[in-house]
């Protein structure tokens, strides 16, 4: 866990009484209400559909037991008792009162929380892999560099007011757990050939109305030079990017107008300016910010235990728990532990006041008093011992947070859609639960294996469809629902955007389609070793396509 | 006419009004703030400061601009932050010296520390601005412009 020092707690009760000034202003008339929206927008305040929403960082995902039971103290007493996780690793109450928010926000900073710049057109909440730290596959931890990035970016006085928002993403692992190339800037940690370590750099990735896939700037920038080539990356777009029109004033637009070459020179050269000054990291600068973390004593000899073994032969639930919602820890006797918030009936990414209780409760007592926040709408243990699995199983079991789902098909990414979004053209909750229904048996799910599907209500993408193995997007088609399904997106190292099938689908044969398009990848894979997104990228959109409109054109 | 307010809050006699269309250039005498778009007509005479758009490229801009006593940048919007980057390039990089100006629909209490972070020095509020509010927040910096990671030298 990153702890503040006094400094970071001054910003934040800073802000919180700035913003209870602003909210007063706004609420005497002496703030106009378009201003009002900017400021509330970047202290994560939008009005929705039925009331505000509040929108509450979580940065790199990272929650202690103590702020979550903070959380549930919030859907408590401000909310109606439950919170939705969304693909930002933020969590977002739904019901919140204007006039309350600045009482919310001071309850959060009693526990090094805040909602700090999670809207607006400003940098946003910096994201991570949700196993950094723990994953069996991870060069260095990222962590101390999104925590250096993240102070860089709170309350950068030059970066307030940007065309549109800014997202920064870091993977420092083998497989890009953090969908790096559909952010606005995406930073993998990596090594040269002379072993040092540095940055491997891509710019101009996004979802929402143009999807579009990252390209990499730099291949290699040194340690030191972080906080530096990001200050020149936005300069540039500061200075160039549009503002003439929303939808094209984020920085994918600008560097596919200018091309990546020209926008690279603009940042090298600006950069060549800045790479020795005040911003360079110092000796130990990262060192100061890794010991911030907490660091936990693993057992080393957890791998001893034989209960484990034991459990997993005796109770066949448990196995099949095991299979699907645990991954390799770096350190052998240990496990990274999904919650699976994709339980049936249950808006996927929302939890209720009484199991975010219960979870801190859980984290004390399993794991460092530590979570995690997954982007894909998850929560994670990231430090379990084995011989803790089987009671942490049945206590998950117990609060419906083990249902053994995670990367199968009904763990689905799914925007919040026409329950609260003013702009959304789809239940989209409503349709996850029908493929939820559809889907259940978990021995078809097992069968068709790991697979992604990611469904939005309207084309602003927050439901990440364009990245979906399987994407959904609600269109609204003369005051009816139709969704537009798209086939092999990617969010990870081989990011692609999906491809349309071709014409929408009613409502009604939403479901259907998706079970046609799975019962096609069934029959054409070369056997169970080849998942969806391979077997699609090979034999392409023909053969599904047949399947999916053969009853149309019978 | 819209209050003129120092870096640290106290108020300033506005020495460079802004030069009506209609009226030529003054040779001497007389101080003024002209747009770029004359910058032409501006002879030897020190005593002008310069008004630049906010889609002006400073890198571009002719050394002598950087001799004048006062550049002033616009904020056309309260959510358009170019001027901010313009400061920035101007106080940072170019080494300008003279005084730094911000004027326009973002020059408003809750843009004034941020404002003030990134090099301007003089601050033309907006009109509906309480002055008193605004001057207190120069004068008191909060700990939110303490940054850990000042880009500026
Ligand atoms: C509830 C009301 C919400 C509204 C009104 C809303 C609005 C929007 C809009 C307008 C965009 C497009 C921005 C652009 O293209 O520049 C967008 C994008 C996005 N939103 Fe939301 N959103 C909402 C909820 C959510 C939730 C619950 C999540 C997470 C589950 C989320 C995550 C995202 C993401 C990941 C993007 C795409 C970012 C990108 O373009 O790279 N949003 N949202
Ligand atoms: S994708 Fe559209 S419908 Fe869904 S939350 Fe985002 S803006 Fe709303």
């Amino acid at each position: 866990m990153y702890r503040y020092d006094q400094h970071d707690q001054q910003l934040v009760d800073a802000r919180v009484a700035e913003f209870r000034d602003q909210t007063r202003r706004y609420l005497d008339g002496s703030l106009p209400a378009d201003e009002f929206r900017h400021l509330r927008l970047r202290n994560g305040l939008y009005i929705q559909r039925f009331a505000p929403m509040l929108r509450i960082s979580i940065p790199y995902g990272l929650l202690s037991s103590q702020q979550m039971r903070m959380l549930a103290h919030i859907a408590r007493k401000y909310d109606k008792g439950y919170g939705h996780f969304t693909t930002r690793q933020n969590i977002q109450f739904n019901w919140p009162k204007l006039e309350e928010v600045p009482d919310i926000l001071a309850d959060l900073a009693t526990v090094q929380m805040h909602a700090i710049q999670t809207s607006g057109n400003c940098i946003r909440n910096i994201t991570s892999d949700p196993f950094a730290g723990a994953a069996a596959d991870e060069l260095v931890d990222p962590r101390p560099y999104c925590e250096l990035t993240r102070q860089w970016a709170t309350f950068h006085p030059e970066f307030n007011w940007l065309p549109r928002k800014f997202k920064i993403a870091f993977s420092s692992s083998t497989k890009d757990r953090a969908a790096t190339r559909v952010h606005d800037i995406g930073i993998h940690i990596v090594r040269n050939a002379a072993g040092e370590l540095g940055y491997e750099v891509y710019v101009g990735g996004g979802l929402g109305r143009t999807p579009i896939i990252g390209l990499k700037i730099r291949d290699f920038l040194p340690e030191p030079d972080l906080l530096s080539y990001c200050e020149a990356i936005l300069r540039v777009y500061n200075l160039l990017g549009r503002r003439d029109n929303m939808y094209k004033a984020r920085i994918k637009i600008l560097v596919k107008e200018m091309g990546l070459p020209a926008f690279a020179e603009k940042v090298e050269a600006e950069w060549a300016t800045i790479k020795d000054g005040p911003l360079k990291l110092k000796d130990g600068d990262l060192e100061r910010m890794k010991a911030q973390f907490s660091q936990f004593e693993l057992d080393p000899s957890a791998a001893k235990d034989q209960s484990y073994a034991q459990k997993l032969s005796e109770d066949s639930a448990f196995a099949a728990w095991t299979r699907r919602n645990l991954k390799d820890h770096r350190v052998p006797g240990h496990k990274l532990v999904f919650l699976s918030l994709k339980a049936r009936g249950v808006a996927p990414g929302d939890v209720s006041a009484e199991q975010m209780d219960a979870i801190a409760d859980l984290a004390d007592r399993y794991a460092f008093g530590e979570l995690r926040a997954t982007h894909d709408q998850n929560l994670v243990f990231t430090d379990v011992r084995q011989q803790d699995l089987y009671p942490l199983w049945q206590a998950l079991s117990a609060l419906g947070l083990a249902t053994p789902n995670i990367g199968l098909l009904t763990d689905v990414i799914c925007c919040p859609g026409l329950d609260f979004c003013s702009l959304s053209n789809a239940s989209s909750i409503a349709v996850a639960e029908e493929i939820f229904d559809r889907f259940e048996d978990l021995d078809y799910q097992h069968d068709i294996g790991s697979i992604k599907l990611n469904m939005s209500g309207c084309m602003n993408g927050c439901g990440h469809h364009s990245v979906g193995h399987i994407g959904i997007l609600g269109v609204d088609k003369k005051g009816e629902e139709w969704y537009q399904i798209t086939l092999g997106g990617s969010s990870g190292n081989d990011a692609s955007l999906g491809d349309r099938t071709g014409p929408s689908v009613e409502r009604a044969h939403i479901a259907d389609a998706i079970q046609n398009i799975v019962e096609t990848y069934l029959q054409q894979r070369l056997s169970e070793e080849e998942g969806f997104l391979a077997c699609y990228r090979r034999v392409g959109m023909p053969p599904f396509k047949t399947r999916l409109y053969a009853e149309e054109a019978a | 006419m819209s209050p003129l307010l120092s870096k640290d809050g106290t108020i300033l006699t506005d020495l460079y009004p802004l030069l009506p269309d209609d009226q030529p250039v003054p040779a001497e005498g007389r101080s003024v703030l002209v747009p770029l778009s004359r910058f032409t007509e501006i002879g030897r005479y020190s005593g002008i400061g310069l008004s630049l758009p906010n889609t002006t490229d400073v890198l571009k801009l002719p050394s002598s601009v950087l001799q004048l006593p006062l550049l002033a940048l616009d904020f056309p919007s309260f959510g358009d932050g170019r001027a901010y980057s313009q400061a920035r390039w101007l106080s940072g990089r170019l080494g300008y010296r003279g005084e730094l100006r911000a004027r326009g629909q973002a020059v408003v209490l809750d843009q004034l520390e941020m404002l003030r972070s990134c090099g301007f020095s003089q601050f033309e509020l907006r009109n509906d601005q309480n002055l008193q509010a605004c001057a207190d927040k120069l004068a008191h910096p909060t700990a939110v412009s303490r940054r850990r990671f000042p880009s500026l030298a």
